[in-house]
């Protein structure tokens, strides 16, 4: 917080405006997206643009660059009002964007991704090597962004990446910036690096459009801010006169407690046990090189490292997904604060995994945690088909009892749904996440492994997920909480394992800066003190 | 077996297998050509063989028809030719306002295309010139140009040198569009509506134009080989006369790794694997087994392929139609 000063007078309504969004309306068949936005950016300024997820800021951004059309609403860049129809015109007026999801041909090299639709010599030319190679070069001095033109996209970090669609923007000579979500996928050190090249870009006289759900990080670098909750204004705030809990309260609509409560672990036996485990990645790299942890009853252990570090390969590995082409995982039967059987996972498959007490909230919630097609009712009883509640000798399903069971879960669980006959996929990320927390928690198992649970989840849920999870550590599990937002991690855990290439670099307690983390998370070390 | 050695060996050193070969992978570059520039933009075409066939029988009807009005054979024949790029461009468009426009299935605007084309010409043959349409003479055929000297050279002279003009067009039109995908703009640009849409998009790319484009290409090119075939090879006009060299032009586009000078590879292979089984019907004491002899070079490709080549990959948005703001 302590650059965010530089820009103060961006907050003296004299600045004109780069952005104006007037009364914008957008609906989907059944959806309203958004609904008489509003939307004011100063020039010079960075602008973040906050709200839970499906409140609608990504919809406002798209139709700002032209991906999507408005049904009613006016949109003035530098004061004029201006028809935008496809991002051809958003480029036209100078604004840029750099999505969430990077916009990045992997196959081509940087120079090729940066000049593209806008090359050298024009539609007709022949692709002009040397002179994008030059033209980047020189953008990238200018501005300060190293980088190499002719490394292909899908050879090099993910950092680099979004320093390419900076460039990418920069090169159409954009003045207005939209960053959508930009330090999802970065590091803490990424991050900061990143919010260097943001500053420096409105020195330079760029506005920014900054879209987060981050507060820490709308503290910490925006100038002001627009709320919107489910696709309306919320409040507009000036960043220094306001704190995380007002803006929380904005984007939620209630009172939230940002941070967990928790009480401190009091770790039994180990149940969930992983010795050397190696395992091939699905391009037949090895992407497991020897991994060692335990996890004990009624402890969190949370896995930290920057995503592609192997921490799928693990999970995959520990439900029985991936062949583990050497070492031991098993899991122990805990009673009363007493080890009883032990059983080795490897030899096991998914589902006999699960009768002997695994439990798994996986990262792809849609891919892999649901059917979306299917009814809430059978996604709660997916994998306990066979339970002697739910079928008939195993064959035959007792649709009464999935019934009633399906209704008690979304009453505990509460899943926001008109019906329980309603099909997973209408419903919201943070509800669909809610039915496989609801199913999976009400297994009673031993280990509980929760790979990103509160990815593309509301703040809202974000808060009852956590307070589950705890609640199944208080109830004496076994609790492998692997997530990419450090944040979790580090308010969630007990330990904190941080992975990288391949392997855990070191276990640390929860107290570990997040410098520190960052530091393990890049493949460095950590003097011990 | 050692009079199967003894045919296949006699073949391999007689240039008039090397010349069939050449000349049936040219039928096939012509499509597969078209096949490389649609699919790399992004747009899955299995109606090769169904543009084809309509370029085929819009060749000899039109050239039939325009000397008929008493033109000259010449004009004929350039009419014909004119009409047959028409015709497998028309029929592109269809394939790609279905799959652009409607963003219907492409497997289906495919199988549907072709289905369309088999139907309309053979309604059409049969409607026009019930007896069926005759060998056309050799003026109302696509010439062989004469190369002079070079064509007299021994073993190569027949080989290169004694081919239709269109084999000599399909030559030049493959480093053509070698150079124009891997060495322009729109090359450029082409890959990447195929590889990523919404990239290409938001970085001020004309999605649907660039894949209509490609499209109607891949029509052109297709009709421009069904001229070849009844014009320039055959010289005649049957119903469902490509008899699969649509189909084995997509499958030289897999192998060729979505690249034109690969897709020409996998086309000499298929061609020569033609010209050995031509050889060896002469073995078959049985009219039955050019049945199945037909079927070898089929095989003889798909081994050597898939020793030589393993898998492809197409390009990463190849046949899912383009929404904006989709994610």
């Amino acid at each position: 917080m302590q650059e965010s000063t530089a820009l103060a007078t961006t907050e003296e309504s004299s600045t004109p405006l780069a952005v104006e969004m007037r009364e914008i309306t957008k609906t989907w068949p059944g959806v309203v997206a958004n609904d008489h936005v509003n939307l004011k950016v100063r020039k010079g300024e960075i602008h973040a643009l906050v709200g839970e997820n499906g409140a609608g800021k990504t919809t406002l951004m798209n139709i700002l660059y032209g991906l999507i059309r408005p049904n009613s609403g006016e949109i003035y860049i530098n004061g004029e009002l201006t028809q935008i129809h496809g991002p051809r015109d958003a480029i036209r007026q100078r604004i840029g964007m750099v999505h969430q999801h990077f916009m990045l041909i992997p196959p081509l090299t940087v120079a090729e991704n940066i000049v593209l639709g806008h090359e050298p010599g024009g539609t007709n030319a022949l692709y002009n090597v040397r002179q994008a190679r030059e033209l980047i070069q020189n953008l990238s001095k200018q501005y300060g962004l190293p980088i190499d033109p002719d490394a292909k996209i899908e050879k090099i970090s993910v950092g680099l990446q979004q320093r390419v669609e900076i460039l990418k923007t920069l090169y159409r000579a954009a003045d207005i910036l939209i960053m959508d979500e930009p330090t999802g996928v970065l590091t803490p050190q990424e991050t900061n690096e990143l919010f260097r090249v943001l500053r420096g870009l409105v020195e330079k006289g760029k506005t920014i459009i900054f879209i987060t759900h981050k507060l820490r990080e709308v503290l910490e670098l925006t100038d002001n801010i627009t709320v919107l909750r489910r696709g309306k204004n919320a409040g507009e705030l000036v960043t220094r006169q306001t704190n995380q809990a007002e803006i929380a309260r904005l984007m939620v609509g209630r009172e939230v407690l940002l941070r967990v409560n928790k009480t401190p672990a009091t770790p039994g036996p180990v149940v969930l046990h992983v010795e050397d485990v190696h395992a091939l990645s699905d391009r037949n790299l090895e992407a497991l090189h020897g991994v060692t942890f335990d996890v004990h009853a009624g402890e969190i252990l949370g896995i930290a490292g920057v995503e592609g570090n192997g921490q799928s390969e693990l999970v995959e590995a520990l439900t029985g997904m991936r062949k583990i082409t050497d070492g031991k995982i098993t899991i122990t039967q805990v009673k009363d604060g007493q080890a009883g059987k032990t059983s080795d996972l490897t030899t096991l498959n998914a589902r006999e995994e699960r009768l002997v007490g695994l439990a798994h909230i996986p990262e792809d919630r849609r891919g892999s945690g649901l059917v979306l097609n299917d009814t809430i009712e059978d996604n709660m009883i997916l994998g306990r088909q066979r339970w002697p509640q739910f079928s008939w000798k195993k064959i035959v399903l007792l649709l009464r009892n999935i019934a009633r069971w399906a209704k008690r879960l979304i009453a505990e669980f509460d899943v926001r749904t008109s019906s329980a006959e309603a099909s997973a996929r209408s419903l919201s990320g943070g509800n669909q996440q809610k039915i496989i927390i609801a199913r999976e928690f009400s297994a009673d198992p031993m280990a509980l492994i929760a790979s990103q649970p509160t990815r593309g989840v509301d703040i809202g849920a974000i808060e009852f997920i956590h307070r589950r999870i705890i609640e199944q550590r208080d109830a004496g599990k076994a609790v492998l909480l692997i997530s990419a937002e450090l944040d979790e991690i580090r308010s969630l855990s007990d330990r904190i394992a941080v992975m990288y290439e391949g392997k855990i670099v070191d276990i640390v307690s929860p107290d570990a800066s997040e410098e520190q983390l960052g530091i393990l998370m890049t493949g460095g070390h950590i003097e011990s003190q | 077996m050692n009079v199967f050695f003894q045919v296949v060996f006699h073949a391999l050193i007689s240039s008039n297998t090397w010349q069939t070969t050449l000349e049936f992978a040219a039928l096939l570059l012509l499509p597969a050509l078209g096949g490389v520039i649609s699919e790399r933009s992004g747009v899955v075409n299995i109606a090769m063989e169904g543009m084809m066939l309509a370029g085929a029988f819009a060749s000899v009807m039109v050239t039939l028809g325009v000397n008929h009005f008493g033109l000259p054979s010449a004009v004929s024949v350039i009419c014909g030719l004119l009409a047959a790029i028409i015709a497998g461009g028309l029929m592109a468009l269809l394939h790609a306002y279905f799959s652009i426009q409607f963003k219907i299935d492409q497997i289906v605007s495919g199988v549907a295309i072709n289905i369309i084309a088999l139907g309309l010409t053979s309604y059409l043959l049969f409607e026009i010139v019930p007896v069926g349409v005759p060998s056309l003479p050799d003026r109302l055929r696509l010439p062989v140009p004469p190369l002079g000297p070079l064509a007299n050279i021994p073993f190569l002279g027949p080989v290169f040198f004694q081919q239709n003009v269109i084999f000599y067009v399909a030559v030049a039109l493959l480093f053509i569009v070698q150079f124009v995908l891997f060495r322009t703009n729109i090359g450029l640009r082409i890959r990447a509506v195929g590889e990523h849409p919404q990239a290409a998009d938001t970085a001020g790319v004309n999605v649907r134009l660039l894949r209509y484009l490609c499209v109607v290409s891949s029509g052109l090119l297709s009709g421009l080989g069904g001229a070849y075939l009844a014009l320039g090879v055959a010289g005649v006009f049957n119903p469902n006369m490509t008899n699969g060299r649509g189909f084995i032009a997509l499958a030289a586009v897999v192998f060729g790794k979505y690249i034109p000078l690969g897709a020409a590879g996998a086309c000499l292979i298929f061609g020569l694997g033609i010209a050995l089984s031509y050889a060896l019907q002469g073995l078959g004491s049985s009219a039955n087994i050019s049945n199945l002899l037909n079927t070898l070079p089929y095989i003889f490709t798909l081994v050597a392929l898939v020793g030589l080549v393993g898998r492809t990959t197409p390009p990463a948005a190849d046949g899912i139609p383009y929404e904006p703001g989709s994610e």
